[in-house]
């Protein structure tokens, strides 16, 4: 189970005044679940996604894992306790391979044929991406499914997902639902996606809204997702 | 060859003892030990240090290995090494310097090599750098390295220069002559330096002949207070076609200097230069903390990659 307790997180502006990105921020989730967290651009998403998986420590409050105090862990310490993060823009290197990649992310030595595996689940035919560098040559769509690959072969207890619908073309989102909905089946784990897209809303379990720092709505979908459909000016969590 | 002198030949050219084919082993000044084929002679030179290679037109898969090891401290060898790669011969020629130095006098080497690249000849020459001190040995490594470079026309020549580790001070000089119609150069070059090393980089490269091309990728890391030079000046005198790339990552308080020249004096010239210097970008780091390696680790894996 992950909780966060009065979680805040400040940073100091351009203008040298303290903002507030989260605020105030409590949130239990249970093991098994799928959680969508969904809300208007500049709300404080991917913020809260970082906090999570440990990029940004928050100013104030406590994070809880499996009752484990995580607050102070660094990124390396949450990722071996088991918290996974795929980015929202996949990150470029000169030199390093898709395998070396699928590699670290299984945590052991790889063979061809598991790499492949993991790759097969995000619909790359992997034999042809498997000694290719993680550079400019690959797509964004390309990028981010081996990002997606990265989080099957890791079969963390909780996966955060940061906008994984971003660049990616129409075919193969479809074919990333299908991930989702596998991942969910197949795997006793925990799933964090932010999102915006219908789609993802709709197989999630529960989704949290959060606006302006703060979370103003979280429940199960079916509570919620109706609210979010009657459109961005009828809604109410998206008003004023 | 005692062991100090096999681990180092390990190293430089990847080989424990001898290796099979041409081979000419220089150890401490002298020659060590050598093999010549049907196809590939080795005589050495009489007015001056060194030898000349001489393989025969239309040689095919067969390799050469020319390493030299300096295993006495403050021994300065110098040496000039022809080669002269027949017309339609297609070999790989494996190089390499290795010093271990026991002492605390400088340890130096100079290699001097000519290639001669004959008409539509390919040659894939490979030549690796290395150095390391006994504990508390303080004895500077120094390696200036100098490649002369002449290919005829359909000629090809490929190399793949490494300098990684224990060498102090170093002038990496290439120059090379694309005479021919269609020749061909190919250089990859990896370069890191730590410590208060030191190492310059000078690339020149004259494209005279039709249709030739080059395309250079260096690789550099410049780590603690190490500094590094990189300087490349490619002229197209005909229609060619050149691509040349200094990518250069520096951390902790080393510093790069790169200065790239390209000069087109052909209206059909085609030259294109990319440069770039910086650290390790943090959200590469980032990424790979997220997998759960530590910051250290992150670090030695992006080097790896990049130097690979």
């Amino acid at each position: 189970m992950l909780e966060l307790k009065n979680v805040s997180f400040q940073v100091v502006d351009e203008n040298n005044a303290n903002k507030e990105i989260i605020k105030n921020v409590s949130l239990k989730i249970d093991d098994k679940k799928f959680i969508a967290i969904t809300g208007p651009n500049g709300g404080g998403k991917s913020t809260l996604a970082k906090l999570i998986v440990g990029i940004y420590e928050p100013t104030e409050g406590q994070l809880l894992f499996d009752g484990v105090d995580i607050t102070h862990m660094s990124l390396t310490e949450r990722a071996i306790v088991g918290v996974s993060f795929a980015f929202q823009s996949p990150v470029r290197f000169k030199g390093i391979k898709v395998k070396d990649l699928m590699t670290l992310a299984a945590g052991k030595e790889t063979t061809v044929a598991q790499a492949c595996e993991f790759l097969s689940e995000v619909g790359l035919c992997a034999r042809d991406y498997i000694d290719r560098d993680v550079d400019g040559s690959l797509s964004g769509g390309e990028l981010k499914r081996i990002e997606i690959a990265q989080l099957i072969a890791r079969d963390t207890k909780l996966s955060v997902l940061d906008e994984p619908e971003a660049g990616i073309d129409l075919w193969s989102f479809s074919n990333l639902i299908k991930v989702f909905e596998k991942m969910r089946a197949e795997r006793d784990r925990n799933i964090l996606i932010i999102s915006h897209q219908e789609r993802i809303l709709d197989i999630a379990d529960e989704i949290v809204v959060i606006k302006d720092g703060e979370i103003v709505a979280y429940d199960k979908k079916d509570e919620i997702l109706p609210e979010l459909l009657k459109g961005t000016a009828g809604c109410k969590f998206y008003q004023d | 060859m005692d062991q100090i002198q096999k681990d180092i030949l390990q190293q430089v050219a990847d080989i424990h003892e001898v290796p099979e084919g041409a081979y000419n082993i220089r150890a401490n000044g002298k020659t060590e030990s050598r093999n010549t084929t049907a196809n590939i002679d080795i005589v050495s030179k009489e007015d001056k240090p060194g030898i000349d290679i001489i393989i025969k037109p239309g040689t095919k898969n067969e390799s050469l290995h020319i390493p030299v090891i300096i295993s006495e401290s403050g021994l300065k060898d110098l040496v000039y090494n022809d080669f002269y790669i027949g017309e339609g011969s297609d070999v790989t020629i494996v190089a390499g310097c290795g010093i271990h130095n026991c002492g605390d006098q400088t340890s130096q080497h100079d290699g001097i090599h000519s290639f001669h690249v004959g008409k539509n000849a390919r040659v894939k020459y490979i030549e690796k750098h290395y150095g390391e001190n006994d504990p508390n040995a303080p004895g500077k490594n120094i390696m200036n390295p100098t490649t002369i470079v002449e290919i005829e026309e359909g000629g090809y020549m490929e190399m793949e220069t490494t300098q990684i580790k224990g060498i102090d001070d170093t002038l990496r000089d290439t120059k090379a002559v694309l005479k021919g119609e269609g020749a061909k150069l190919v250089v990859r070059d990896k370069l890191m330096t730590h410590g208060n090393q030191h190492a310059d980089a000078v690339f020149s490269v004259l494209m005279d002949g039709l249709g030739s091309s080059c395309d250079l990728i260096s690789r550099a890391v410049a780590k603690d207070d190490s500094t590094q030079t990189f300087k490349a000046d490619i002229v197209g005198n005909a229609k060619c076609a050149s691509h040349t790339e200094c990518d250069a990552i520096i951390m902790d308080n080393a510093k790069i200097s790169a200065s790239p020249q390209i000069v087109a004096n052909d209206l059909d010239a085609a030259l294109i230069h990319e440069a770039a210097i910086g650290k390790i970008a943090g959200e590469q780091l980032i990424k790979l903390m997220t997998l759960g390696l530590t910051e250290e680790e992150g670090e030695e894996e992006i080097i790896g990659g990049f130097l690979e």
